[in-house]
């Protein structure tokens, strides 16, 4: 049996700008196995929303197009897929929650019409059954007296209700594949820890595919069961979480990780990545990590890494591998 | 020396900021957001003090009181012995020579029509260093303390990433010596790359310069790394205070304990989480007695009815809680 439930290869997503052609991704690879969660670990601008819009095809054209690659999905390949089905698998099959569920929910209707409307168009149960299952799902969720949040506009509810109202509806069709795109970054630490834990009870009872799309390597070892680093549009190493962690080898990673301040620990000074993320117009030549990279040699400004395989399922783009 | 370091820079004493509510044609009042509920600290010179709290907590309206930013409804805030909150606009120019404050978001804070040359020199202009060639000179000092180049002062704010913006942030912030920065979450909006670049360099200029901090944040591990002393504040009160290293190691109230828990960590601590039920409730009708009851899970039937006092536990660690009464 098929243990890959979502390949990616190869993508590339750019966005074509008067100001030059923004390659937002840039070839990246990675495969979605059944029940794991898959983080994409980046900074802001590298690439990672952008690859999971390229997956459901929800990149703005014009401007952006996906001009090389494929999104294997049951015997698809979502890239080459019609609008129409397209429209069948989104939400249906591979559902997405925003970071931003404020902007994600729709304000003139209220929760409970949104999740029903989504259940009767995707799976055509009929009003009553849909509404049960919308509450139900909303109860699963945690939402306290469901009947009443059923008739509330998102404005009525707090940053955290929302949120989980959005899980509840990304989860209505009982969709195969769940994309989550920072859904803890725009909350409070005690709502990111209650959120958390609903998705560790979506992997233990649904045996759920996440892709959790994260900047917080904290989550990502709380959550993750594989992790994939994506900079400047590329993946620069994949592996399990507890090598990602424990024994990161590329640059970028362990300087990502020596640069959080750690609440068990206290230091006197943090290490820092000097300089910024680069600009996705003008990627640098070779390596996008090496002008901020403190072990760069000179092959790094020339050359694009080739990916290295460091033990089974640990891959890194480095020239020091080599 | 001594002396010096153990002088008094802010007391706070019982500070309350309330905002009326009203509704109607007539603008009938039925209740106030009560921001700042009854607040007392005090920072010497050269402490940090960290700030933590949940969005909604009063943080950054405490922080802006303090400059008043925003009007204080009662208390007292003492800047070496004198009150603020009688200042008249003459004074207040004077105070803010001494405190400033560096904001959370870079982008909003600097005027996009401005170079950040003119933006850094404004301070000065305004507190009276109005020699154009000196003003240049001290501009590309600050700059080059804070980590950019001097030359980049004629630049737009629009050219420069988060990370530098907020660079140009502390830069103005400096440009007049203060003694006191209120610092409200000036990392959140960063890159962690970034975020612990800003962090080195407010330490740097911190030991540098003799700086006090007011440091809020939301993030208990950039908390960690820069204060000395750490308040938790819970719906417009502190719930506890405490020196660094007894706050982590000794945490006593059980808010502070669920933060803390509640923080995602490298290494999965082997105990359990304490997971909060519910949000932070609206400060417009706040719980009866302890305002953390509804959510705590070692309530008294205390909790219910009384609202319990900060008092000192042991030298230098408040806590506001019936626990330990």
């Amino acid at each position: 049996m098929n243990n890959t439930i979502l390949g990616v290869s190869h993508l590339k997503t750019y966005f074509f700008t008067r100001r030059g052609v923004v390659k937002a991704v840039d070839g990246i690879d990675f495969e979605l196995k059944r029940g794991e969660c898959l983080c994409l670990v980046g900074e802001s601008g590298c690439g990672k929303t952008v690859t999971a819009l390229s997956i459901l095809g929800l990149i703005d054209s014009p401007p952006g197009r996906i001009i090389d690659g494929e999104v294997r999905y049951n015997n698809l390949d979502l890239v080459k897929c019609s609008p129409k089905q397209l429209r069948r698998i989104r939400g249906k099959e591979i559902a997405i929650i925003f970071q931003d569920a404020q902007s994600a929910l729709n304000p003139v209707f209220t929760i409970g019409d949104q999740i029903v409307e989504q259940i009767r168009l995707h799976l055509g149960m009929k009003y009553t059954e849909a509404r049960d299952k919308a509450m139900t799902l909303l109860k699963e969720m945690g939402i306290p007296s469901v009947e009443r949040a059923m008739s509330y506009y998102p404005h009525q509810l707090s940053g955290g209700m929302k949120q989980r109202a959005m899980i509840a509806m990304s989860l209505s069709c009982d969709p195969q594949v769940l994309i989550a795109d920072e859904p803890t970054t725009a909350v409070d630490v005690t709502i990111k820890a209650q959120i958390l834990d609903i998705f560790h009870e979506l992997k233990a009872k649904r045996q759920m595919s996440l892709i959790f799309i994260t900047h917080d390597l904290g989550v990502v070892a709380e959550i993750g069961d594989r992790a994939v680093v994506i900079y400047g549009g590329k993946v620069v190493e994949m592996a399990p979480v507890s090598k990602i962690i424990g024994n990161p080898k590329h640059p970028y990673t362990a300087g990502l990780i020596d640069c959080l301040p750690d609440i068990s620990k206290t230091t006197d000074r943090l290490a820092s990545i000097p300089g910024t993320t680069p600009n996705p117009i003008e990627l640098p030549q070779g390596c996008p990590f090496h002008p901020r990279c403190h072990k760069a040699m000179e092959i790094c400004s020339q050359q694009q890494p080739p990916e290295v395989r460091i033990s089974e399922g640990h891959e890194v783009s480095c020239h020091l591998y080599q | 020396m001594k002396q010096m370091l153990n002088h008094e820079l802010l007391q706070i004493r019982n500070l309350k900021k309330y905002y009326p509510v009203t509704t109607g044609l007539l603008s009938q009042h039925i209740g106030d957001i009560k921001a700042v509920d009854g607040i007392s600290f005090n920072i010497k010179e050269r402490d940090i003090l960290g700030l933590v709290g949940e969005s909604g907590c009063g943080k950054s309206t405490l922080g802006r009181t303090i400059l008043r930013l925003e009007e204080p409804t009662s208390g007292e805030i003492l800047y070496k012995g004198m009150d603020i909150t009688k200042l008249d606009k003459k004074g207040l120019r004077e105070l803010r020579r001494e405190i400033q404050i560096i904001f959370q978001d870079p982008d909003a804070s600097l005027d996009p029509r401005m170079t950040v040359g003119d933006s850094i020199g404004e301070a000065l202009i305004i507190h009276s260093i109005t020699d154009e060639k000196e003003r240049m000179k001290r501009v590309a000092e600050l700059m080059e303390q804070v980590g950019l180049e001097a030359g980049q002062a004629s630049h737009y704010p629009h050219e420069f990433s988060g990370g530098q913006k907020q660079r140009i942030g502390i830069a103005r912030a400096l440009a007049i010596n203060p003694k006191l920065i209120i610092a409200d979450e000036p990392v959140s909006a960063l890159d962690v790359s970034i975020q612990a670049q800003i962090l080195n360099l407010m330490m740097d200029i911190q030991q540098e310069f003799g700086l006090a901090y007011l440091f809020i944040a939301h993030d208990l591990s950039v908390i960690k790394h820069m204060a000395h002393r750490v308040a938790v504040m819970y719906l417009g009160k502190i719930a506890e205070l405490a020196d660094r290293r007894e706050f982590f190691q000794n945490p006593l109230h059980p808010y502070t304990e669920a933060l803390l828990s509640a923080v995602p960590s490298l290494k999965p601590k082997g105990k359990e989480r304490i997971l909060l039920l519910g949000d932070v409730p609206s400060p417009l009708n706040p719980p009866s007695g302890c305002r953390f009851h509804p959510r705590c899970h070692r309530v008294l039937p205390i909790c219910h009815q009384e609202e319990p006092q900060l008092v000192e536990i042991s030298q230098g660690h408040f806590v506001a809680c019936h626990l330990y009464n």
